[in-house]
């Protein structure tokens, strides 16, 4: 039993559509009870009001943003490295969700700074980093739009990928030399003494699983879509050819 | 690989090469900035850095579609990825040959386009320096994006698409040269860190645009 067996496509799709239902259950179940623990059973903060509250979408939505560029990058790897054909598609189906994410991060983030900063945008070195971020995967995405064989297309957008985390990491450290922050630290981290309060905490861990579930699911079943339309136009040629 | 370079260079000053195209986009776009902000010349001498730094990177990334496309149309990049040459020393030649035509006259016009913008007088060397340190590696990062993008019919608009994001370091680091300079700060730890880019996109990113043309050859 090795983790390469899922590279076979029939044997990824009997397994992902077994999991999927429970995903689904498990992400939903996690996102509305933690919205719901987060907006009604928390109280306000002292000095933030109600407005803290948008903490559980913009902290699981910049986390998985993130994360989703960094599974990319593993399922590009892997792609470069072994050639396994579903974990190329994997990471054209992740893509779309990453790009949702920043946009989510970004929006909750400036529906956040208006009230807290006095200000929808700052060129913050944080708000900046995510803004290049959003830009990367608009390219990402728009290199396998632009290209027709599926192979070409796979090769090109993960040496892209390759290429665009060097300097997606570089961009966030430019940027932090670049201008000083608004944005705080950390409000989570383990090795930190001050952490923000348990009674916001707890219910941010829940969404924040939510989502990490919610990718999951979502790129499994987007990958499940791919594999298919792969399969599909492999058997349009195939019809075309015999007409022929 | 000299003949390449020379054969590349002589191609880009004859007629359709197009050489000093992005020389004359550079001016038209220094020219537009008082057009759109005014004429206030204290405005100027404060963007001023910044807006010869964006013109020169616009003016490089408009001359990238080409750098690629005529060799792929006729052929001849066929010729020279089965020539014993490595691809990635054709490619390296190809990005020095682009930045001898396009960033070597930039980084020559921009102290010239700094008096039109009233660049304050400790900022001409510091325009020049970090321009003629960081112009490199846009040409070689823009060949990485020529390679990425040379099959395609209509390659142009994704072609800065891809390549935007990526000039992103080169961008800040570079500017902050000339911004600091321009105000008599002092400019070493940017101006380490854009040499650092450069010579690390000049050492490793050839190897990527190989690959990636590899795949476009197939």
């Amino acid at each position: 039993m090795s983790i390469w067996e899922y590279a076979n496509p029939k044997k990824f799709l009997r397994t992902s559509e077994r999991v999927l239902p429970a995903l689904w259950v498990a992400a939903g179940a996690c996102i509305v009870g933690g919205l719901i623990w987060g907006f009604f059973f928390t109280p306000d903060d002292y000095r933030q009001g109600s407005t803290v509250k948008i903490i559980y979408l913009h902290v699981p939505a910049a986390l998985m943003a993130i994360n989703a560029w960094f599974m990319m990058l593993v399922a590009s790897l892997i792609w470069v490295i072994r050639r396994h054909h579903v974990s190329a598609l994997a990471a054209k189906a992740a893509a779309p969700v990453g790009v949702v994410m920043t946009l989510i991060a970004l929006i909750t983030g400036a529906i956040w700074g208006q009230p807290m900063w006095g200000t929808w945008w700052a060129w913050d070195p944080r708000l900046t980093s995510f803004l290049v971020l959003f830009l990367f995967y608009l390219g990402y995405i728009a290199l396998w739009e632009a290209i027709d064989n599926p192979d070409t297309a796979a090769d090109l957008t993960s040496i892209l990928c390759l290429v665009g985390s060097v300097f997606a990491v570089l961009s966030r450290y430019a940027v932090n030399f670049w201008n000083q922050g608004l944005h705080q630290g950390a409000s989570l981290s383990l090795d930190k003494e001050e952490n923000v309060a348990d009674v916001f905490a707890f219910p941010l861990y829940a969404c924040m699983a939510g989502f990490g579930l919610l990718f999951v699911a979502l790129v499994l079943y987007r990958t499940g879509t791919e594999i298919r339309a792969r399969r599909m136009s492999a058997l349009i040629a195939r019809e075309r050819m015999m007409d022929a | 690989m000299i003949a390449l370079l020379v054969r590349d260079l002589r191609l880009a000053f004859r007629a359709g090469g197009g050489f000093g195209l992005g020389l004359a986009f550079f001016l038209i776009v220094t020219v537009m900035v008082p057009f759109s902000v005014g004429p206030n010349s204290d405005t100027l001498s404060l963007i001023a850095p910044g807006i010869l730094w964006l013109g020169a990177l616009l003016a490089c990334l408009l001359s990238l579609d080409r750098l690629l496309a005529l060799d792929w149309e006729d052929g001849s990049l066929d010729l020279l990825a089965t020539a014993p040459l490595p691809l990635e020393g054709v490619l390296s030649i190809k990005a020095l040959a682009h930045w001898l035509t396009t960033g070597l006259p930039l980084v020559l016009a921009a102290p010239v386009l700094g008096v039109l913008l009233n660049l304050p007088a400790g900022g001409y060397l510091w325009i020049t320096l970090s321009l003629l340190i960081g112009t490199p590696a846009l040409s070689v990062v823009g060949t990485f994006g020529a390679a990425l993008t040379v099959g395609l019919k209509r390659g142009g608009l994704l072609l800065s698409l891809l390549v935007m994001p990526l000039y992103v370091p080169t961008l800040i680091f570079g500017a902050e040269v000339a911004r600091r300079g321009a105000s008599g700060m002092s400019v070493e730890t940017p101006l380490l860190m854009l040499a650092g880019i450069t010579l690390g996109t000049i050492a490793l990113l050839p190897f990527a645009s190989a690959a990636v043309l590899r795949v476009n050859l197939r």
